[in-house]
């Protein structure tokens, strides 16, 4: 069975809905020739109609895809760099998420917003590293991160299904990394996380490429007599509080690891949310994002997101406290 | 010849205009009582003295065609035919307005009748406009889209993407500036450099400026522009000249904001755009009109004020298609 990359899972499911549904249309900046290679052969295989290159206008490719959807349409914007998101955030934030609600129920919007290669991945410097999913996710748009191919696989067809809008962010650190996906891909629904690893001592939250990692450190961590259980939300927004409150009401400490800026982050609303709801054995922790731009030097940019060794550092902290009764 | 010279002799036409902009009039004075009044809550951008522009564009607009709008929508939605107790029952925030109370003056919207909403962000609905009719023309179906934006949208990013980008496809959109000389209080010569029309001109389509006050004359225009966009023809800008008689929104009187004189807003209102029309009719067809739009409107009053006011219970409703309930905030 031949393993299929990240980034091909993703062109998988836009094909096949493509296929399933002749309403699907993908809006971009190349891609025609597929420059995030995710529309790769998808311009010859569906024609011009339904594999279009923008203008470079974000704004207007975003409410040109409100306007597309409200006439019937599932359009799949894909924004070649994910803070391409910042130039057209009205667009998306105050326009298409809100015209459900503001027009009593009377607009539907089914637009994905695609970002293949969203995060740091040494060297692509301030503006071209940035993670935006928790901005969406503060402002209530469906936003999903997977993890792996075959969340990829599924949660975009999912995206593309619903009729509301969804961002669909595809880490850059994950898209060469490879699964076997086999004939047949369970669907997987907004707001189902998914426990990849169980254990007893500690919750680690882990987004997206972070995943990958948090099973690394959880593989280590176990060679100390430590058992981690790692919690992939995949969807950030809706988010799966019911799973994560479980797991957490198991082991009483949590640590979130999470590449978004620490103030306001997506970590600061988990935890926060289950201090609501459980009392802990130790203080809760996070790993983040530094509060600043991507520093271009490599060596400067490992410093300010989170890595193996600070996720691992922090977990150890968590698992060694010893609270004061 | 001028615009007035073309229009088909049939004081029918003069009639339905004068209707529709009659009605847009007697609607917004009486948002103006009930906003002072505080049975509608907010503010309101009135339409008065630009009732012209709204009336001939969507006169000459097919049911199935397509507007986006303003703030400064009423008008705009009125005029594509949106009922009026519906419609004042939103303005009042009622569950049984368009918008089941969740819209309110600045989001009004019934896209059953192609309005894709009055719009609260300068320019923000224009790029609608683009999508819709490029959807509906995969489809075979020759469905316009009249956008509408002010002189201040003018100096909007977005509204050159658009009109790009509109020009690039040839869509069908007709690009309508109701150019009111002001936004907010910015003077128009201040917000657009240059000559709008012949900057809508540099993207290859077809633009012209149009006296806005008079309906008739925008009718003709906007008949144009609609038959060239339904035939392939592409896209059209048309520069409105209007005036708004009232403040930016209902709170400027208060502000005592002092960017124009009263020396030209009465210049500006002896050219009343409803009045225009009714000049053009027999007195007993006017009065006619007058009366059953009296008698409209009455009914709209009563339908909006015994409107329920939606339940407190509901507030989360509706922001998602699928029925998904956010997280409430206690």
């Amino acid at each position: 069975m031949p393993r299929t990359r990240y980034i091909e899972a993703l062109s998988r499911a836009l094909r096949d809905e493509m296929t399933a549904d002749p309403t699907v249309m993908v809006l971009g900046e190349d891609v025609r020739h597929s420059l995030r290679r995710v529309t790769y052969n998808l311009a010859a295989e569906f024609g011009d109609q339904r594999v279009i290159d923008m203008p470079l206008a974000e704004q207007a490719g975003t409410g040109f895809a409100t306007g597309a959807a409200l006439l019937g349409w599932r359009p799949v914007l894909e924004f070649q760099v994910p803070s391409l998101l910042y130039v057209a955030f009205d667009q998306v934030v105050n326009q298409a998420q809100k015209l459900s609600l503001m027009t009593g129920g009377q607009a539907q919007v089914p637009v994905t917003y695609l970002f293949p290669g969203s995060g740091a991945r040494l060297g692509l410097a301030g503006q071209h590293s940035d993670h935006p999913y928790a901005l969406l996710a503060s402002a209530g748009v469906k936003t999903v991160v997977p993890a792996t191919p075959a969340d990829a696989y599924a949660l975009f067809r999912t995206a593309i299904r619903d009729d509301d809008p969804v961002a669909v962010f595809a880490p850059a650190a994950l898209l060469g990394t490879r699964a076997n996906l086999g004939d047949q891909v369970d669907p997987v629904p907004l707001g189902a996380g998914r426990i990849h690893q169980p254990g007893s001592d500690v919750t680690l939250v882990a987004v997206g490429h972070l995943v990958p990692i948090a099973l690394t450190v959880a593989t280590e961590l176990a060679e100390r007599g430590i058992s981690v259980e790692v919690f992939d939300p995949r969807s950030v927004y809706p988010f799966d509080w019911d799973m994560l409150h479980g797991s957490v009401a198991r082991t009483r400490r949590l640590v979130v690891a999470d590449d978004t800026n620490r103030t306001g982050g997506l970590a600061a609303d988990i935890i926060a949310t289950m201090a609501e709801e459980i009392s802990f054995r130790s203080r809760p922790r996070r790993v983040t994002r530094a509060d600043v731009p991507v520093p271009f030097s490599p060596v400067l940019e490992k410093a300010v997101i989170p890595s193996k060794e600070t996720i691992y550092a922090t977990v150890l902290k968590a698992v060694e406290e010893v609270v004061a009764a | 010849m001028n615009d007035r010279d073309q229009v088909p002799d049939s004081s029918a036409d003069t009639a339905a205009l004068y209707r529709t902009a009659r009605t847009i009039r007697r609607f917004e004075e009486t948002v103006e009582e009930l906003t002072a009044a505080n049975e509608i809550p907010g503010t309101v951008h009135l339409y008065i003295g630009e009732e012209a522009v709204a009336t001939g564009v969507c006169a000459a607009l097919r049911r199935d065609d397509l507007i986006t709008s303003t703030h400064r929508g009423h008008g705009h939605v009125i005029a594509k035919g949106a009922a009026l107790g519906p419609m004042l029952a939103e303005l009042m925030g009622r569950a049984t307005g368009l918008n089941r109370g969740r819209g309110g003056s600045m989001h009004v919207a019934d896209l059953s009748l192609g309005v894709l909403g009055a719009n609260g962000i300068v320019a923000g609905g224009v790029p609608f406009a683009l999508g819709a009719t490029w959807a509906a023309g995969q489809r075979s179906e020759r469905r316009v889209a009249a956008a509408f934006f002010g002189d201040g949208g003018l100096a909007q990013g977005l509204l050159h993407e658009c009109l790009n980008w509109a020009a690039l496809w040839q869509l069908p959109v007709i690009f309508v500036c109701e150019d009111n000389g002001y936004a907010v209080s910015l003077a128009a010569a201040a917000s657009a450099a240059g000559s709008p029309v012949d900057r809508a001109r540099s993207y290859g389509m077809a633009a012209r400026e149009v006296d806005g006050m008079d309906a008739e004359a925008v009718y003709v225009a906007a008949r144009a522009a609609v038959d060239r966009a339904r035939s392939g023809g592409g896209p059209s800008y048309l520069h409105m000249k209007t005036y708004r008689f009232r403040g930016h929104h209902h709170g400027e009187a208060v502000l005592k904001l002092a960017y124009r004189s009263q020396e030209e807003i009465a210049r500006w209102q002896e050219r009343d755009p409803v009045q225009l029309l009714a000049d053009r009719l027999p007195r007993e067809v006017w009065a006619a009109i007058d009366a059953e739009i009296e008698a409209h409107l009455q009914d709209a009053l009563d339908y909006a004020r015994n409107g329920p006011l939606p339940d407190p219970e509901t507030a989360t409703d509706y922001a998602y298609a699928t029925g998904l309930v956010p997280r409430q905030g206690a």
